[in-house]
């Protein structure tokens, strides 16, 4: 067993995507990143670059990152075409400098979609995302009126399998993955989460109809079932979710069209 | 949202939309195939067969007008999808990667395109008759046949012997004896093979009918009938190409006794 | 001299609560609406606190510094969530919970403050399940438990190892509804730089905008800060990256008082520091503990060799050795200062010397390779993503790391500042955990806050406060404050020194983590006390902040957090040194049971210290909040 307490040392080129501001035009520029301690993750790499580049008087590269842990979902860097790198399952602050060679030239590139518009160099606005969430992605309850937590059971497996969606960070590297910068996989995470326990089910069909209506409208695009998303999430949340997040949205449009409304929703308090 | 709203105007809606005309079309192939396969029996088959589908009048109408819808759909959700899905994508990777979508289900497009391609030459050769005419003419001696025996279809004959019927087996073994409409009618089934490959698969996934558990299972069936598709498909203008089938010249009725 | 009020309601313990919500005013629901809160931050308990104030009609504004609530720290909690529900039968109840954390805290926490979390801690878990939180589960669809440090029963819910994310996630989609719902006003990409205080009363903040520059008044009838902890001061931590004390350093020189700044947790099993590029320090849960055996090598000479080539009778077992009673699960404080201990007398393991050996050998030969993955492989996972080693093949190697702070912002039982209008809420204050946190409170306290007092709380004080009396945004009390903030960047824009932020943060965090850290001395709060100013004057001299002010510049961020920790760094070193006694968190080797525990001196320090702010450069104030332990009685902790 080598233990990688004994690090290397290994130099690459950094080929990062710079742009100004929304509108500026970027470009790429390369970087000699020497004598890198193979230890190192990626996000402390960059950091390494970036107090060299402030001390010769250049602008820093702007990436967005946080917890360096893999939970925040804050980072969103694409690595030579791979969101979040060549690991799988794992966050880009999580990808460590042993992943690459003395010599690679390395592509980053900011997380790519029209919906998630280009801020500065490296950092998107993912506030479609939380766009989507306000139109749905939660169960009413207000804080005082919930009732007695053990009142209502909820069968073993389907609490496992909401947990499996639940994990989902909302990092968005299924859209920047997808072709087609398609949010299906994070929203279906949610739709899957909350459609499968008791407690959702009184929202539950206006629930998918609203966060897919809002994803339409945020400007992502369509699934076309390659799966690049789950292949790219840092979570690995399975693309079954879309499937049945597709079978509720058709459910629920079947019943809105079809089941019969109040006369009057007001009334009471 | 009302229904059609929600089933053409939604993203996931048309994928619907595209699933369900997936789900005809693919009925329609091979029930089509099957139905072609009867050129390795007597000619009675096949021609009794067409006759049959002729006979049927306004259903064969009502079959080919769902079938027009079919396809109308099928490629409108498709263009409208590809359309939203470019501009969705906005700016391209500078490199490019994929991680592990499969070749059928990135060559989509491409082998839509030339189905397409060859769905319209297919019309126009054998329904329409609007391409290599010199085997269709009315009056050419090889294209009137008359049946040997009855044709039954579940129990009941539909084509009596002795009838004379548009000879539909000689009409396929010419066209497939021109070489090149041969080799483009076999790369065309062997796309629309790989075509369905992907939209096997994803149509129950579109469906919402598709989970880890059984996907194993879905995608092997999805590759047996691809391959049985495509092999059924390259053994009518294999068999004509390797000689195997002959125009039935010999057992022509005369046009005169109609 | 700020007045300390701790406005402890009177009577029995356990009616104290309930007591203090009937006798709370009311705001009646038509005039709600005519008030305006403000909340900072969107951890556990921003969002509970915003999405419940928004649900009873308040106008809420909700400013967060990330690109959206959900990234707020609190997401990366992973052990559990306790509540005294006693759904295992095993004797939990209000008490018990109220007790073990008044103990754990090594009996400086209030009293009053701990029992309503007890109390409340049962409503949060029934308001989270309501949520769609998914809480592991039994095969009978009821809810599990397991146990945790520092109690005898059973009371911690968990998901997973994600607990954190998942009650974080519950609480952003409760805010995300009220967002939706217009109820609620969310400012992402905000951050905080400034507190108005007019007449007295907090009533706004200052925001800068991180994507444009654009800084921008806000008036509120309250102000609400629920900005987490400040354990970044050690540069490396458990915390996230950007994690800060900003907004509550800043409503501190407005004159908010700081409460036992010094009290900081170190958590004993965390991977080890790989070299000085580090940014972050992973934790690996406490429960590895359970199985896995600590030594550091008996030879200096060993200390750099393969451990497995290292026989048996060279490893030194040191916390079976010292503590034979509870071996490898003595408390948290006592592992990490023994480790430190034997990194310091040269026998650290690894390439810089600072580890000690966290071995499953035993375990593997005991329960086979597949029983500890079983119960630990996602943990073995992590560990061999950041150090590529495999702890199934050799042991682990840890050492402690800065993981929570305790101390924060002075409030009363109302969770008020002694700014009234105020409010400071879950880790950003200082109330419900005394000198060290039990695992698995932390989301407890963000929770209770947020959900369950802080309504009856803000209530109380809007009405006293005339519906409409907020101050208009061009008064000049928030013209000062808007100028302060960007004089503030311009100075840090135009110094264009040689030293990077980063560079300045490293060098703060060296000096709080030799002197300041687990183990403190008089001579060394003293040097460091020497050190951090002039590190201050320094910084202000030679930083070196790249770009402009008006697009998203992050080192320009960092700058403001940096030498607001360097400030508060000299605030913890004072407040350590003037703590003459060992309590939970904070240790001072002088004071010491000869077992190396612990020794309080609850004649003389047997109280809260609130700092207050005189001036940059000048020693604040140290007022004095008495612990009055009524129901409990102070004595040695003893887990032994």
């Amino acid at each position: 067993m080598v233990a990688a307490t004994t690090s290397s040392t290994i130099s690459v080129t950094l080929r990062v995507w710079r742009q100004a501001g929304p509108k500026a035009l970027g470009q790429f520029k390369d970087y000699a990143a020497k004598d890198l301690n193979s230890n190192m993750s990626f996000l402390e790499m960059l950091d390494v670059v970036n107090d060299e580049l402030t001390l010769k008087g250049e602008e820093p590269i702007a990436f967005a990152h946080d917890c360096r842990e893999g939970i925040c979902g804050t980072c969103s860097l694409t690595i030579n075409g791979k969101p979040h790198g060549p690991g799988k399952g794992i966050a880009t602050c999580q990808t460590y400098m042993r992943s690459f060679h003395d010599g690679d030239i390395i592509v980053v590139e900011p997380f790519r979609a029209a919906a998630f518009p280009l801020i500065k160099d490296l950092v998107v606005d993912r506030t479609s995302f939380d766009k989507i969430m306000q139109a749905g992605g939660f169960i009413t309850a207000r804080a005082g009126s919930a009732p007695e937590a053990n009142a209502a059971p909820v069968p073993k497996g389907d609490s496992d399998l909401a947990m499996d969606a639940a994990q989902c960070i909302g990092c968005g590297a299924c859209v920047a993955a997808c072709k087609n910068a398609s949010a299906m996989l994070f929203v279906s995470a949610k739709v899957g989460h909350l459609g499968l326990l008791p407690q959702g089910q009184a929202e539950r069909d206006r629930r998918v109809l609203a966060m897919v209506h809002t994803m339409d409208e945020e400007g992502f695009g369509n699934c076309t079932n390659q799966y690049e998303c789950s292949a790219a999430c840092p979570k690995t949340i399975s693309h079954d979710f879309i499937a049945r997040m597709n079978r509720d949205y058709l459910g629920a449009t079947l019943r809105s069209a079809f089941k019969p409304e109040a006369a009057s929703s007001g009334g009471g308090a | 949202m009302n229904l059609v709203g929600s089933l053409f105007g939604s993203s996931i809606g048309r994928k619907i939309v595209m699933a369900v005309t997936g789900v005809i079309l693919i009925g329609f192939v091979v029930g089509h195939l099957v139905g072609n396969l009867q050129i390795f029996q007597h000619p009675d088959h096949l021609n009794g067969y067409a006759q049959f589908l002729h006979q049927l009048g306004p259903l064969l109408w009502v079959a080919r007008i769902g079938l027009i819808v079919a396809v109308v759909l099928h490629i409108w959700a498709a263009t409208v999808l590809t359309l939203e899905n470019k501009k969705a994508r906005g700016s391209d990777y500078g490199f490019k990667h994929t991680i592990q979508a499969t070749l059928a289900s990135r060559a989509m497009r491409w082998t839509g395109f030339v189905v397409l391609a060859f769905l319209i030459y297919h019309l126009a050769h054998f329904t329409l008759g609007l391409v290599q005419t010199e085997t269709f003419k009315e009056t050419a001696p090889l294209n009137h046949y008359s049946m040997t025996k009855d044709y039954r279809v579940a129990g009941f004959t539909v084509v009596t012997a002795g009838a004379d019927v548009a000879n539909v087996y000689n009409m396929v073994v010419l066209g497939f004896q021109n070489k090149v409409v041969s080799l483009f009618y076999i790369i065309s089934v062997g796309l629309l093979s790989l075509h369905l490959l992907h939209g096997f698969d994803s149509l129950f996934q579109s469906l919402g009918l598709r989970n880890a558990k059984w996907s194993a299972l879905l995608h092997k069936a999805a590759l047996v009938l691809c391959l049985v598709y495509f092999l059924g498909n390259l053994a009518i203008p294999g068999a004509v190409l390797a000689g195997k089938l002959q125009p039935h010249a010999a057992k022509v009725a005369p046009a005169v006794q109609r | 001299m700020a007045t300390l009020d701790s406005k402890i309601p009177s009577g029995p313990l356990a009616d104290k609560w309930r007591k203090h919500k009937v006798d709370s005013k009311l705001v009646n629901p038509a005039n709600k609406r005519k008030y305006e809160v403000i909340v900072v931050g969107a951890g556990l308990a921003g969002s509970s606190a915003a999405s419940s104030l928004a649900d009873m009609g308040y106008k809420v504004k909700c400013f967060v510094f990330h690109d959206s609530p959900r990234r707020a720290h609190s997401i990366a909690a992973q052990g559990g969530i306790n509540a005294a529900k006693n759904y295992q039968n095993d004797g939990d109840s209000v008490y018990r919970l109220f007790y073990d954390t008044i103990k754990g805290g090594d009996y400086r926490a209030r009293e009053a403050n701990v029992h309503r979390l007890a109390e409340v801690s049962a409503n949060i878990i029934d308001q989270c399940v309501a949520q769609g939180v998914p809480f592991a589960r039994e095969y009978g669809g009821l809810l599990a438990n397991r146990s945790f440090g520092g109690a005898q029963v059973s009371r911690t819910f968990y998901a997973r190892g994600q607990t954190g994310q998942q009650l974080l996630l519950g609480a952003y989609s409760a805010l995300s509804r009220t967002v939706g719902q217009g109820l609620v006003e969310l400012h992402t990409n905000s951050e905080m730089l400034d507190l108005v205080v007019v007449n007295g009363h907090a009533k706004g903040v200052i925001i800068r905008d991180l994507i444009t520059g654009a800084i921008t008044r806000h008036t509120a009838d309250a102000v609400i800060l629920a900005t987490g902890g400040y354990g970044n001061v050690f540069n490396l931590s458990t915390y996230a990256r950007q994690s800060n004390a900003t907004a509550i350093w800043r409503a501190y020189k407005r004159g908010a008082c700081m409460a036992n700044p010094c009290y900081t947790q170190i958590h004993p099993t965390c991977i080890p520091v790989s070299g000085d590029y580090q940014s972050k320090l992973t934790l690996m849960s406490e429960s590895l503990r359970n199985d896995g055996r600590i030594w550091a090598p008996k030879k200096k000479e060993d200390a750099k060799k393969d451990p497995t080539t290292i026989p048996e009778a060279d490893r030194d077992y040191f916390l079976e050795r010292i503590y034979p009673s509870f071996g490898n699960l003595c408390p948290r404080d006592v592992a990490s200062r023994a480790a430190k201990r034997m990194c310091d007398e040269g026998r650290g393991a690894g390439e810089t010397g600072l580890g000690v050996y966290l071995d499953f050998s035993d375990a593997i030969k005991r329960l086979g390779e597949n029983g500890v993955r079983e119960r630990y492989g996602n943990l073995f996972d992590i560990y061999h993503e950041i150090t590529a080693e495999s702890a199934y093949k050799q042991p682990m190697r840890i050492y402690p790391a800065v993981h929570y702070t305790m101390g924060g912002l002075w409030v009363d039982y109302n969770l008020m500042s002694n700014v009234p209008g105020l409010f400071v809420l879950g880790e950003a204050n200082f109330s419900d955990h005394g000198a060290n946190r039990l695992g698995a409170s932390a989301l407890m306290q963000g929770l209770a806050d947020g959900y369950f007092v802080i309504p009856y709380t803000v209530g109380d004080y809007l009405a006293g406060q005339k519906p409409g009396s907020r101050p208009a945004a061009d008064s000049t009390e928030f013209k000062a404050a808007e100028e302060n903030v960007s004089a503030m960047s311009k100075r840090f824009l135009t110094t264009k020194g040689k030293q990077t932020v980063g560079q300045f943060h490293k060098r703060l965090g060296k000096i709080m983590w030799d002197h300041c850290g687990m183990a403190r001395t008089k001579e060394g709060l003293e040097a460091a006390l020497q050190k951090l100013p002039a590190l201050r004057e320094e910084f202000h001299a030679t930083v070196n902040v790249p770009g402009s002010g008006d697009t998203l510049n992050q080192s320009l961020e960092q700058a403001g957090r940096v030498a607001d920790f360097i400030e508060l760094g000299e605030l913890m070193c004072r407040d350590a040194l003037t703590r003459e006694e060992s309590c939970g968190g904070h240790f001072r080797e002088e004071h010491q049971f000869a077992d190396g525990e612990c020794k309080r001196d609850d004649e003389k320090f047997g109280h809260v210290a609130a700092w207050e702010f005189q001036g940059v450069g000048k020693t604040p104030v140290r007022n004095v909040e008495a612990l009055n332990y009524e129901f409990v009685k102070m004595s040695v902790r003893n887990y032994k």
